[in-house]
């Protein structure tokens, strides 16, 4: 009996792979991350694999590792896999050439990433893969969630009989995060596809003493060529065992596949050749097209490498007159890309050998598209095959894109579409927090696995992590649904959040007759006037169906909170007509007994009640018959923005990027800083509002303000002239600055409403205890108003910095931050301190970034947050890669001394020339704080000025240098996944060097940016992804490994805990000359807590000495003092009052009690263990 | 010397039985306790509040953030066995009852009808002798009255009664207009015991941080304050209700112990003074009760259990008011220089 299930095309492949390997090694990469999870969890959950043991799962510090750990683990003789993309993969390549050269059957499955050039992108092309292809490993192409989970088996029985390993890959995204119904492979199916003799054999290969062989021997000229050519009949036999396990597989289930399957017309003239998902575009399209007598037709390429030449050729009809060969991929510079050389070679060799049944040689193309998940549809796919019809068709084109620069682009017409009508078709608006995602995933699985019909979902998520934008695309039909694209007709559309209305063209895409559903506070009869009049006209011309309801409320009314999910659910299904409406209902309580059941009767209840309440609540609206709002669609950024703002990243934020031409970007990858700062994102729903008469001005609001947005100044009373009606000041405390006014003010629109400069707010009111000297209130009544003082505010000058005494954080907190509103979570608890060394010294920063959180939220488009300041100074910021981050930033270190070094060498020499009074004072220059650098920037600026005058070539050398004669400040910036696992080998190296770097380690104690993986950084009795059972072993103690070379400052800060004391290990690391390490405790979403909360959490586990404060300070040592000074006193609070407080360590009581008392009396002993070990350290002569 | 007392139906080997708290949570401390001759344990209460708190918060974290960000489209790995609801629990009174013989007295501590009926017929499947309700109520709404305060009592003791087989205690304040009344009205609705006092949780203010917190403040040895009401009721009580009565509240010593007997306590319950000196002390306490009893000449408990109970008090007014001014005279007596 066939068994159908809805899943994602990565758990669709992982299920496969786990069930036929042994061990299994991983490290997270999207889009490939939740493969390894999935393996883990069912480890964890101690499923065996088709022999009845359960399958070893083992997190490694990099893919590189995981690729090493894979292939030791095949030579000593297991069935070994690995899931990776991207970045991973390329780490893996030294690996496969050598699992590749010694034959050793494996399967890698890839979910296939775009390789980070100009920019980073998590999305999904080919680009990994074709950097493979040299290695030696077989290349399978699946592009659908069946053809994932089918191929990961095919590819495991040909692996084993032909012992060429195999990389089976698929793109990232949209076939690894597709939800599809797919039919199941049952062990039984395993069982049949794998020959159990081969791996047998497979094991007698194996490194034994008990049999001892030698493998990986040093080869010379005189031998290395012929044993690297005696593989060959290996490769050559390859093709046929795999189509023979393909024929295998097609007895036990029906489904046949070929290594080149061609699809179409009989007598087809026009071809596309390409691999992926983009296959079953191009079939739909071709389907369509040959229904009205085109002569069209698709070959699909499942087998790569090895190039089956023959069968390829013959795949071609004899009819075949023009071709085009699609790459997603971009190789710069080459003759074609892979795919496309690929195949004219293999064309031309088969007619040469006579083996086609072509005569001759057809005209043949290459095309790019694709890249980067750009989408591909039937509309482009038309748009190619029209372009084989032109007499001179463009050798190497674009599809998809609007090159205006090397004009490679075809025309399409975008409007073509194959969307069948008896295919449901809905779009859905929501936001991360509303639960609109997890519903949806829930309505795909009730209609996937309750009725006959097929079900595909996917989703697009935003780049910002906090206030976050999700659309889900959703099609449920009665034939399997092959369409690997986006919903861009859709018959029913939902917005789940009436803030949606005025920023996104959600109607768009509807077509005539459609439904559209809204959350809206408004009633049916008064819904119509609060529409923007683009919403009413599409309404009225495309004759919409339009549903409302107050979810909000009746979540609220439920016990929901902020999620409408259950709400939208059941609305949809009431009008979707997918299923009778009473049936539907009844799926959707079954399916919340089984989402919730484990979580709690109480929040079963809860979703119960939310269903019960839907019905009563959904209406229709009785549609007036004029368009006439006035409310109009606001630009996406500000009039005042630049030029580059308003068309480029304005575009991006109104979701119309895609329509941005190739000449509207730039070439390197470059972009302005300070961008942020024109989207107003609006997300609080709260701000906080200022008491000037209850603060106490000390600064501790803005200081730990994850997003900037919460700003003290000191000014001249003279600035309050012409201040808005409501903007609020107050007489200056600080005696240092008599005579000033003061204001704290929020920017309105970028708050997030975290609520941390509330909770750290040390003040109360002394007749209303509950009132602090901040207090958050409702931000629509404010925004206005507040908008108007935040630019006022903005106008008063900023305090000169040479007036600020920068150890004093109520003094210190007025610098401006040149890090703000970035997209970071509400309530972050790393931003507040890259937003700190971007006052202290955002002006002389060149920062490194490892990829990560810190480089997603410091750098991902549309805007960012880096700023400048008055002058157009301001962190120079980059990021390399995840691994490379300290060697990446020493490189900065190492130029920047280097051209120091050339400027002084050149200024000595013109010592003459530019005056020898100035040149001596700049050579001098201590440079130590901000006045002795303000001074030195002005000499610098005489000095160029000087040398402005001159021609000579040594003065115009000296010209392009003379800035690094003003102090630069190196900052490495990244997190635990790097520092400690995977960036830690070159960490290390950059320490030992003893260059001037500051090495910031945001310290989530997990990797928090591809979704709570376990690093080296988690705590004992945390639970984390691959540590489910809580991490069994003790947190690295990078801060103790540092101090062992003696010469590096180290400092341990926890902001939440002692601010002052963060605020002096960051002066005095980038004062230490040599290279400095600050591990920031930073709390995290990860950590399973409120976030508003997150300075309490820090104070807690500072209290228990879960976290230590201290500071290592090897200038002490000149001194004849300790250099390490223990800052936190000794623990007071129980270790497990902290652990507590966070669900991460509170789950496993609930999951494994027994366990979490053990480990967590364990976590005791050890603070108890490190502090005594601290103390001895901190107390010790010297 | 028979130290035997009869509580719940159940013979009790003495009447030293350590109350409701957070000591019993370790199975280790409850097998510690029958070691230094507890006759009985009461059970950490499960607050009915708190699994309905667990799985909201649980299921808030688990899916705060999740299908967000395409990066981390959750957090946690998913657990498959999560004990979320009283498993907990009752997994605890089966590990108790497996590890010691004395009898488990679950407690049971909730707001709602429907709550304490479910959990209370779990925890008797899961093998409690007995239970014990916790009614920790503080009634804040303006519109409730006395009256529906207290029907709600009644309302839980017989939808509990009506839902198990095994003896139920009933733990309240002393915070009843009618005490006595209320004490007959939870008898006749079918409590097998009552246990007084509860002695509820008082906030404080921190004047640092001006925060009010809950500040848990054991009873002391030397403030015995604390057992006087419960010993005033129990007095009051002995005989005029069929349901057992159990001492609870500042008890640290034998003659606590002493003087709750004779004003007619079944057991004595054992908090404070075991968070102070160790549950070894129980083994002290019935050491010195054995002593004085020899001393002073008694067979049993059972001998002088309500002894001096009102009923049976040579001076019956000495419990009721209008001892108060007798008690300031006697107390200027002995305290001349504040007269």
């Amino acid at each position: 009996m066939k068994i159908y299930k809805t899943m994602q095309g990565d758990e669709a492949t992982a299920s496969v792979a786990y069930r036929v390997n042994e061990v299994i090694a991983i490290y997270p990469i999207t889009p490939s991350s939740g493969m390894g999870e999935w393996a883990d969890e069912w480890a964890s959950q101690e499923k065996p694999n088709i022999w009845g043991t359960i399958p070893s799962v083992t997190e490694m510090q990099s893919e590189g590792g995981a690729a090493g750990a894979i292939h030791g683990a095949l030579q000593a003789g297991s069935l070994a896999t690995t899931f990776t993309a991207s970045q991973g993969l390329l780490l893996m390549i030294p690996n496969m050439y050598k699992i590749a050269g010694e034959l050793t059957p494996t399967v890698f499955h890839v979910s296939a990433r775009t390789v980070a050039t100009h920019a980073l992108s998590i999305f999904g092309d080919h680009s990994d893969v074709m950097a493979t292809r040299a290695t030696g490993f077989a290349l399978l192409s699946s592009g659908s969630v069946q053809e994932a989970c089918d191929f990961a088996l095919i590819a495991q029985a040909a692996t084993l009989e032909s012992r060429i390993p195999f990389l089976h890959f698929f793109e990232g995204f949209r076939v690894s995060h597709e939800i599809s119904k797919v039919e199941q492979l049952s062990d039984d199916d395993l069982r049949a596809m794998i020959d159990d003799e081969l791996v047998l054999q497979h094991r007698m290969r194996a490194l034994s003493p008990d049999h001892p062989v030698l493998r990986g021997t040093a080869q010379n000229p005189d031998v290395f060529f012929q044993a690297r050519e005696r593989a060959n009949p290996y490769y050559a036999a390859c093709a046929d065992i795999t189509q023979k396990a393909m024929d295998t597989f097609a007895e036990l289930t029906g489904r046949q596949y070929g290594l080149y399957e061609y699809h179409g017309a009989p007598d087809a003239e026009r071809i596309i050749i390409m691999m992926g998902s983009g296959g079953q575009t191009v079939q739909g399209t071709v389907d369509y097209l040959t229904a009205q007598g085109e002569k069209v037709g698709v070959l699909k390429v499942r087998l790569y490498r090895p190039f089956d030449v023959k069968r390829f050729v013959e795949a071609l009809p004899a009819t075949t007159r023009v071709i085009a060969v699609l790459d997603r991929t971009k190789e710069p510079g080459s003759a074609g890309e892979p795919l496309y050389i690929d195949c004219r070679t293999a064309i031309q060799e088969g007619i040469e050998a006579g083996w086609a049944s072509l005569q001759r040689m057809p005209r043949i193309i290459g095309g790019r598209y694709g890249l980067s998940s750009k989408e591909f549809t039937p509309a482009m796919a038309k748009g190619v095959l029209d372009h084989l019809k032109e007499e001179k068709p463009k050798l190497h084109f674009t599809v998809g894109i609007r090159d205006d620069v090397s004009h490679t682009s075809i025309d399409y017409d975008p409007d073509f579409s194959i969307e069948a009508d008896d295919v449901f078709r809905g779009l859905f608006y929501g936001l991360g927090s509303d639960g609109t995602v997890g519903a949806n995933k829930n309505s795909i699985k009730i209609i996937g696995e309750n009725t006959d019909n097929y079900a595909q979902g996917f989703f697009v998520y935003d780049s910002r992590k906090s206030g976050a934008v999700t659309v889900s695309h959703l099609r449920f039909g009665p034939r399997e649904i092959q369409a690997p694209y986006l919903v861009d007709k859709s018959n029913f559309v939902a917005c789940h959040q009436p803030v949606f209305l005025d920023r996104y063209d959600m109607l768009k895409s509807i077509i005539p007759g459609g439904i559209f559903l809204l959350n809206t506070p408004y009633p049916p009869d008064e819904v119509w006037q609060h529409l923007p009049q683009t919403v009413q006209a599409q309404i009225l011309d495309k004759d919409l169906k339009f549903y409302v309801i107050d979810a909000t409320k009746v979540a609220r009314d439920s016990g929901m909170g902020g999620r409408i999910n259950t709400i939208m659910q059941t609305c949809f299904f009431a009008l979707a007509g997918v299923l009778p409406r009473e049936e539907a209902i009844e799926q959707i309580r079954d399916s919340i007994r089984k989402t919730y059941g484990r979580k709690g009767e109480e929040v079963v209840q809860m979703n119960m009640r939310a269903v019960d309440n839907t019905l009563d609540n959904l209406f229709e609206v009785e549609i007036p018959d004029q368009a006439d709002s006035q409310i109009g669609m606001p630009p996406p950024v500000s009039a005042e923005a630049p030029p580059f703002v308003k068309d480029v990243l304005g575009k991006m934020i109104a979701y119309e990027g895609d329509e941005l031409p190739v000449s509207a970007l730039p070439e390197d990858g470059t972009f302005p800083t300070g961008t942020t700062q024109w989207e107003k994102r609006n997300l609080a729903l709260e701000i906080p509002v200022w008491e000037p008469d209850i603060c106490i001005q000390c600064g501790k609001c803005a200081f730990v303000c994850p997003h900037g947005v919460i700003r003290p100044k000191a000014y001249d009373p003279k600035y309050l002239e012409g201040a808005p009606e409501t903007f609020k000041s107050a007489d200056a405390r600080d005696r240092s600055w008599q005579g000033l006014k003061f204001t704290i003010q929020v920017a309105p629109e970028d708050c997030t409403g975290c609520e941390l400069c509330v909770d750290v707010c040390p003040v109360r009111s002394k007749s209303e205890a509950r009132k602090k000297a901040l207090n958050m209130t409702s931000q629509p009544p404010l925004r206005e108003q507040e908008s108007k003082n935040w630019d006022f505010f903005l106008g008063i000058p900023d305090l000169d910095r040479r007036q600020i005494n920068v150890s004093r954080i109520r003094q210190q907190q007025v610098q401006r931050p040149l890090f703000e509103f970035s997209g970071a979570c509400a309530g972050c608890g790393e931003t507040a301190y890259v937003k700190l060394i971007s006052q202290l010294f955002g002006d002389r920063i060149v920062a490194a970034n490892a990829t990560g959180c810190s480089s997603i939220y410091g750098g991902n488009l549309p805007t960012t947050p880096w700023s400048q300041n008055e002058d157009g100074r301001g962190p120079a910021w980059s990021n390399s890669l995840f691994e490379d981050n300290a060697e990446f930033g020493l490189g900065f270190r190492l130029s920047i001394d280097k051209q120091k070094q050339f400027a002084s060498e050149l200024l000595k020499r013109l010592s003459g020339v530019v005056g020898d009074e100035l040149a001596h004072a700049i050579l001098t220059a201590e440079q130590q704080d901000e006045a002795d650098i303000f001074e030195q920037r002005e000499r610098v600026a005489l000095l160029k000025e000087k040398l402005q005058a001159s021609d000579a070539q040594e003065a115009r050398q000296l010209l392009s240098v003379a800035d690094m004669l003003v102090k630069k400040s190196v900052w490495i910036i990244g997190g635990d996944g790097w520092a400690y696992d995977i960036g830690f080998g070159g960490l290390d190296h950059v320490l030992a060097v003893g260059r001037d770097v500051n090495i910031l380690v945001l310290d989530t104690e997990v990797y928090s940016n591809t979704g709570g993986q376990m690093s080296k950084a988690t705590p004992l009795g945390a639970v984390a992804k691959f540590a489910a059972s809580g991490k069994p072993s003790l947190k690295k103690d990078l801060g103790l490994i540092a101090m062992t070379y003696g010469n590096v400052y180290v400092a341990s800060v926890a902001i939440g805990a002692r601010d002052e004391h963060t605020l002096r290990a960051f002066l005095e690391a980038e004062a230490y000359q040599g290279p400095s390490l600050i591990i920031a405790y930073s709390h995290c979403i990860a950590h399973g807590i409120s976030m508003a909360t997150g300075l309490q959490q820090q104070k807690a586990a500072v209290d228990s000495g879960q976290w230590l404060l201290y500071r290592y300070n090897p200038d002490l040592v000149v001194e004849g003092k300790n250099p390490l000074s223990l800052d936190s006193r000794a623990p007071k609070m129980p270790v497990l009052q902290y652990l507590n407080m966070q669900n991460r360590f509170r789950m496993l009581l609930q999951s494994k009690p027994e366990r979490a008392k053990k480990l967590f009396k364990q976590a005791q002993e050890a603070v108890e263990a490190r502090w005594g070990l601290y103390e001895y350290l901190a107390d010790r002569e010297v | 010397m028979d130290l035997t007392t009869n509580y719940l139906g159940m013979t009790l080997r003495t009447p030293l039985v350590p109350s409701a708290s957070s000591l019993s949570e370790d199975v280790d401390n409850i097998k510690r306790m029958e070691d230094a001759g507890a006759a009985a344990v009461v059970l950490y209460s499960l607050f009915e509040e708190q699994i309905r708190f667990e799985s909201r918060e649980l299921n808030h974290y688990l899916s705060y953030h999740t299908d967000s960000f395409a990066e981390a489209l959750s957090f946690f790995p998913q657990l498959e066995d999560v004990l979320i609801g009283p498993e907990g629990y009752l997994e605890h009174i089966r590990k108790a009852k497996e590890a010691v013989d004395i009898p488990i007295i679950a407690s049971l501590n909730g707001t709602t009808v429907g709550g304490w009926t479910n959990y209370a017929k779990q925890m008797e499947d899961a093998g409690a002798d007995a239970l014990e309700l916790n009614i920790y109520y503080i009634p804040t709404e303006m519109d409730l009255t006395g009256q529906e305060i207290e029907q709600n009592y009644i309302d839980i003791v017989r939808a509990v009664k009506s839902s198990v087989q095994v003896p139920v205690a009933v733990k309240i304040s002393p915070f009843f207009s009618g005490m006595a009344n209320m004490a007959r009205r939870l008898d006749e609705a079918g409590a097998d015991a009552l246990v007084l006092f509860n002695r509820f949780y008082q906030p404080d203010i921190d004047l640092e941080t001006l925060e009010v917190h809950p500040n848990v403040l054991l009873s002391t040895p030397r403030g015995p304050l604390a057992m006087r009401v419960p010993m005033r009721w129990i007095a009051i009580l002995y005989k005029r209700v069929q349901a057992d009565l159990a001492a609870t509240s500042g008890i640290h010593q034998a003659e606590d112990v002493l003087k709750m007997l004779m004003v007619g306590a079944n057991v004595t319950m054992l908090c404070s003074v075991l968070f102070q000196q160790g549950i070894g002390q129980i083994r002290a306490i019935e050491q010195n009760l054995i002593q004085w009893m020899e001393e002073h000449e008694y067979e049993s408990v059972q001998q002088m259990q309500g002894s001096l109970s009102q009923i049976n008090s040579p001076d019956p007014t000495a419990f009721e008011r209008a001892q108060y001014m007798r008690a300031i005279k006697e107390y200027l007596l002995r305290h001349p220089e504040l007269g």
